[in-house]
């Protein structure tokens, strides 16, 4: 399934480049021009392919490796001087 | 007046919302610069939405679509909606989990241990702060031209403003005498998100953030709705484009290159230091699935109006609008003949542009104060709250240099915030590769950096420079392609080459950042009986 998911992010990749709709000015419900309305379900489809994938392709184990270890808000990892090795 | 006064009032729920978050405040530099990481799913996706909805997504769309048609949205929102939640969970839920676990408060801090270089962080510095400023420019431009368009000849004696010359030696009124001028709604405005930042920090960004997202996305809904109205419906008003100016309704303005080349300019999310600072404040991983899911939604809810608005206002007569940043103005002042609802719209205007100034106040100072002073002098050099107030210095200093040169210069919102996020996004190299790319190294990254600054300064210049013919104000292209392509390719091909030909990060680094060899996260959920659900 997860290849599934970014699969679907390639195709709506391509599917963005709507040259078929390009110098059409067709009002759909009669007052949205066809080629705003198509990236306006555009965007809704974009957020269905997200929800896919939160389902599917949710990194594991990133809760685990951010809990793991001590560190504390009042001591960052770079926050003492360091030679400049640049 | 009325429209003042619920200017006035909308400004001062915000001091409230600032004087009320005080008390949440714990007083710590992590409180103040990352919300303690406490940070719930809901006003992660507020904070987030609100920051990347800026004037330039009101103001600059409403304008650009009146001047180039319904393309924008293909251009800017439905790319972003697709891209931007590409970032949040390639990007911003890794960053956060290094962040949770190492204890990083900024960007730099991140890249200068990632690649165990001090000197990344010096030169990312002030490119970052540099590339903010025009992103703070976009935000205080619309506001000032916004409420100079609603406010048009209500001060008349106050603020008059010459007449204009026409060609034919005619003296004409000023369509904008008598309105608020940009330098005082600029004060007020840069005011009262430092007064609101400066108590309660990222926290107190993240509280005004969900409140101001709420209501420009409800106002939105209802000024298209107020508009069509008034001009007969919707589809009447799109009737009268297509028989005034049928252009507007497709694409013919925009080349097919440039349409697709302009994905690379969401990518800029991915680097925007005060996004980072807002992925940081997540409680959790799992905070984060709201925002990617409902993101593009909620873009479009935002952005279908104003497209819409501004396409309509192509066949408005006698408009006057002295230049698309102030049409969307415009339109509210000329058709929306209640001073309350005129009021009510540009306070949702006003609400977009001011939940991304917060955020950049904050990440300014939290960078100051984390990546310059405390790392140069040592954490334990200041306290807490010299630190704060040192980071508060710091944006008044910033602040105000965004502020004179406002008045001095007002380029094209549009343009402007073009260019802003053509320089985050040509830096995305960096941290892809910082978080997928184990052999990058720290001459990589410098010289991706480097690379970077040198062919947008140079691009930059060239289309500034350009001589444009009346009307076409889009970025100068190259070979029909947006020049975000050119210098993101600059930037990702001397990371690669440069990491290649040079020595490998330490092990120990290799293992902090990619345990077990492998990159953060790289498990699935469904893989792994330990997966967070």
């Amino acid at each position: 399934m997860r290849k599934a998911v970014w699969i679907a992010v390639v195709v709506l990749f391509v599917l963005h480049q709507d040259f078929w709709w390009w110098e059409d000015k067709t009002l759909v419900f009669g007052f949205l021009p066809i080629g705003l309305a198509w990236h306006a379900l555009y965007s809704l489809l974009a957020a269905g392919l997200w929800l896919a994938a939160v389902k599917y392709a949710w990194p594991g184990e990133v809760e685990a490796f951010a809990d793991a270890g001590n560190a504390a808000d009042e001591a960052p990892a770079s926050s003492s001087p360091k030679e400049d090795e640049a | 007046m009325t429209i003042l006064i619920v200017i006035g009032i909308y400004l001062g729920l915000l001091i409230a919302l600032g004087v009320v978050n005080k008390f949440y405040f714990r007083g710590t530099s992590a409180d103040y610069f990352v919300a303690s990481r406490s940070i719930g799913p809901f006003m992660l996706l507020m904070s987030v939405f609100g920051t990347t909805m800026t004037g330039f997504a009101l103001v600059g769309s409403t304008g650009e679509a009146y001047r180039a048609g319904i393309g924008v949205y293909g251009l800017m929102a439905s790319w972003s909606g697709l891209v931007h939640s590409l970032i949040f969970f390639l990007v911003g839920i890794k960053l956060w989990a290094y962040g949770k676990r190492y204890g990083y408060m900024t960007q730099i801090g991140f890249f200068r241990d990632r690649f165990e270089s001090n000197g990344l962080g010096w030169i990312l510095f002030p490119i970052l702060v540099g590339l903010v400023i025009p992103y703070l420019l976009v935000g205080v431009i619309g506001a000032g031209k916004t409420v100079q368009g609603v406010t048009a000849g209500l001060f008349p004696e106050a603020f008059p403003l010459p007449p204009i010359t026409l060609p034919t030696g005619a003296l004409k009124p000023h369509p904008l005498s008598g309105s608020i001028p940009l330098w005082l709604t600029g004060l007020v405005v840069c005011g009262v998100v430092l007064f609101y930042v400066f108590i309660g920090g990222v926290r107190g960004a993240a509280w005004a953030n969900t409140f101001q997202t709420l209501v420009f996305m409800f106002l939105g809904m209802i000024a298209v709705y107020l508009i069509s109205d008034k001009l007969g419906g919707p589809v009447a008003a799109s009737e009268a484009v297509l028989k005034a100016k049928p252009e507007r309704l497709s694409r013919e303005e925009f080349g097919q290159l440039h349409f697709l080349s302009y994905c690379f300019v969401p990518l800029s999310v991915g680097m925007f230091p005060h996004l980072f600072q807002h992925w940081l404040t997540a409680k959790s991983a799992k905070a984060f699935r709201l925002t990617v899911i409902a993101h593009p939604i909620f873009i479009m809810i935002v952005w279908l109006p104003c497209i819409l608005i501004g396409i309509w206002a192509t066949a408005v007569p006698d408009l006057h609008a002295p230049g698309p940043n102030a049409v969307l103005g415009k339109m509210v002042g000329k058709l929306v003949h209640s001073e309350l609802l005129s009021g009510l719209i540009t306070a949702g205007v006003l609400a977009a542009i001011m939940s991304s100034l917060d955020s950049q106040f904050v990440c300014i100072g939290s960078m100051f104060t984390n990546d310059v002073v405390a790392h140069h002098f040592g954490k334990e050099r200041f306290s807490d709250s010299q630190k704060l107030w040192m980071g508060r210095g710091f944006v008044v200093l910033i602040v105000a240099a965004t502020y004179l040169i406002s008045l001095i210069d007002q380029p094209q919102v549009f343009k402007l915030g073009v260019w802003c996020f053509s320089g985050f996004a040509a830096l995305t190299p960096l941290v892809f590769a910082a978080l997928y790319w184990r052999r990058a190294t720290r001459a990589g990254a410098i010289a991706s950096v480097l690379m970077m600054v040198a062919v947008w300064v140079v691009l930059f210049y060239r289309d500034m420079s350009a001589v444009h013919a009346p009307g076409e104000e889009d970025e100068k292209l190259i070979l029909g392609m947006m020049p975000v392509v050119f210098i993101f390719a600059a930037s990702a091909v001397t990371m690669v080459v440069v990491s290649l030909c040079t020595q490998p990060p330490s092990a120990a680094t290799i293992e902090k950042f990619f345990p077990g060899g492998k990159a953060v996260g790289a498990v699935p959920a469904d893989a792994s009986p330990a997966a967070t659900s």
